[in-house]
């Protein structure tokens, strides 16, 4: 393009740039708003990489043996039971928030009808309930799960706590994926004479599922990052919970007990780079399902 | 035939009854926040639980005003926002306009990474990096208003970056390229021509990251020093209503236990208002 340009002769161009010369303040403007921007965004990124550095850097080397046997006891702080605690919380968590999301964002897209007053109220109560902040989650589910349905500080109101906390955030997931069905996969179902709910289960669904699947790994990494919501549903026993109605301490837990008492920083610092690890973890599967997503 | 059609109506109840899930789980939230708090309010005295400045609930008798934590909360929240807001929206300009292509694929999981990361480690991070730093300052305890705010600030920025990225992305290319026709710069169609047009998407992205700095816990906790008392300078600890919650709900007890839940409603009807503006402003913002 540029050569071409290049070769012609200059006066018979109209560029459309003016005679005169820009102002000179628009120059210095321009410089200082360009020094501006790039200056934000070198900061952000700039915290964003030493937090994660400092924190591998100074945690790694107290990653002990020590730290990982079964037992927890006061002098080794061993994380093992409460990463399995975590493990146990984010399935059972899951296994209520998964259906109930799924199916209704299934409702919203395939069934409910537009201008349906119900669900306009579905949206809003939705949108309301991603804006809630975890320690009011946690407030409800310490009145309701623990005091009013009596399951003590357990495995089970912990994880039902947390279950409402990630609705929205797999719900809204597979909306997205859902809407991005193209509607000729369902017309061709219908043609070929399946139902509603076989097309939804046996089309729609399948074609939506690295879009819910990234929603759910988002939701893995909340729930495993969740502090506030916990401390008064679940919890903060140290050993591993016995059964559904037995406490127990998620990782995260775990990691603000030990760095409140300020008696164990260096476990904390191991803990940290834990935790760290699998939030790490889990967000880059859920960009490569993403990136995966847009190339199809 | 008969059979598959009661399939077909029993699964669209079951995902119609799914869908009112989260009806039945807000209305379950406001009753059981507002049955067990508002009866402690009006023990207490609405206007001396929300305005009293003193919060002492071992005196005899206790007395329970939450003044210096409302003051607390929104202390750090305008602190938060003052940081947070300018450094997001400017990256965000970055992203959207200044970045190549290739640094955008880098960066942006970045930005996402930055929202997962969990606030407990922002609080640790604070707690052994910037707790330290902020003892230099004289003065400063450490623990105070300002470590606090910073910290939030830097919690806020995915929000706002994500908000106002895609906000400015939806401006239609004509607005930047009708400015560079005109002999503007590219900093200053993208800055005159281009932002003002997403200025209600912004606008919504800075709400919501008020949102999430008023609500914010674990973190603050552990950077903000606690004391509840009605705070004098930026370099001095604070309190917020989450931290109250947190700290003393376990051994609380009796009228102390409900001054607490009745906190938790303070900070919720502020976070509902906050989320009605957020609402109101992205409709505003859809409709433009």
């Amino acid at each position: 393009m540029s050569s071409r340009t290049m070769a012609l002769p200059k006066q018979r161009i109209r560029t459309g740039r003016r005679s005169n010369p820009p102002e000179p303040t628009q120059g210095i403007q321009s410089l200082v708003l360009r020094v501006l921007v790039y200056g934000a965004a070198i900061c952000t990124f700039a915290v964003l990489l030493f937090l994660i550095g400092y924190i591998l850097i100074r945690g790694i080397p107290y990653l002990t043996p020590d730290l990982f046997s079964l037992e927890y006891t006061s002098e080794n702080c061993s994380m093992l039971p409460s990463i399995i605690t975590t493990v146990e919380m984010t399935l059972l968590s899951l296994v209520i928030a998964i259906p109930v999301s799924v199916f209704t964002a299934v409702y919203l897209v395939e069934y409910a009808k537009k201008g349906n007053k119900l669900v306009g109220l579905m949206r809003l109560t939705t949108e309301t309930l991603s804006g809630i902040p975890s320690i009011v989650y946690g407030l409800f589910g310490m009145l309701f799960f623990v005091t009013q349905l009596h399951w003590k500080l357990s495995l089970l109101s912990g994880s039902l706590t947390l279950s409402i906390m990630v609705l929205p955030l797999i719900m809204r997931s597979t909306e997205e994926a859902l809407l991005a069905v193209p509607d000729l996969y369902r017309e061709a179902s219908f043609g070929l004479g399946a139902g509603r709910l076989r097309t939804v289960f046996r089309i729609v669904l399948p074609s939506a599922m690295p879009g819910i699947l990234a929603g759910i790994i988002l939701a893995v990494g909340r729930i495993v990052g969740e502090t506030a919501a916990l401390i008064y549903t679940a919890g903060t026993a140290t050993e591993l919970p016995s059964g559904l109605f037995s406490s127990g301490r998620t990782l995260a837990v775990h990691m603000y007990c030990l760095s409140s008492e300020g008696l164990h920083t260096d476990q904390a610092y191991a803990t940290a780079v834990v935790l760290l690890l699998i939030v790490l973890a889990m967000n880059t599967i859920s960009a490569l399902i993403a990136r995966k997503l847009t190339k199809n | 035939m008969k059979r598959q059609k009661i399939l077909e109506t029993g699964m669209s109840w079951l995902f119609a009854l799914c869908a009112c899930m989260s009806i039945v789980a807000v209305v379950l939230i406001c009753v059981f926040l507002f049955a067990n708090g508002v009866p402690a309010m009006k023990e207490i005295g609405f206007i001396k639980f929300l305005l009293g400045t003193d919060w002492a609930p071992k005196n005899q008798p206790a007395s329970y005003g939450i003044l210096p934590m409302i003051i607390g909360s929104l202390c750090v929240t305008i602190g938060a926002v003052v940081i947070g807001v300018p450094i997001g929206l400017l990256t965000a300009v970055f992203l959207s306009r200044f970045c190549p292509k290739k640094l955008h694929s880098v960066l942006e999981p970045l930005v996402q990474l930055m929202a997962g990361i969990p606030s407990i480690i922002y609080g640790f991070f604070g707690l052994v990096v910037m707790v330290p730093l902020a003892r230099m300052i004289p003065g400063c305890t450490g623990v105070s208003m300002l470590t606090a705010s910073v910290l939030l600030g830097i919690m806020i920025l995915p929000t706002i970056i994500n908000l106002s990225e895609s906000a400015l992305n939806a401006v239609p290319d004509s607005y930047y390229e009708g400015a560079l026709a005109l002999g503007a710069t590219h900093e200053r169609s993208v800055f005159f021509a281009v932002l003002p047009a997403a200025k209600s998407g912004i606008l919504a992205a800075a709400v919501l990251g008020i949102g999430r700095a008023i609500g914010e816990t674990m973190a603050v906790i552990m950077v903000a020093g606690n004391q509840a008392r009605i705070p004098t300078s930026m370099l001095k600890g604070i309190r917020t209503m989450t931290a109250n919650i947190v700290l003393e709900m376990g051994y609380a007890t009796g009228l102390h236990r409900q001054a607490l839940i009745a906190t938790g409603v303070v900070l919720f009807v502020f976070i509902l208002i906050i989320n009605l503006t957020f609402s109101i402003l992205k409709k505003r913002g859809e409709k433009v």
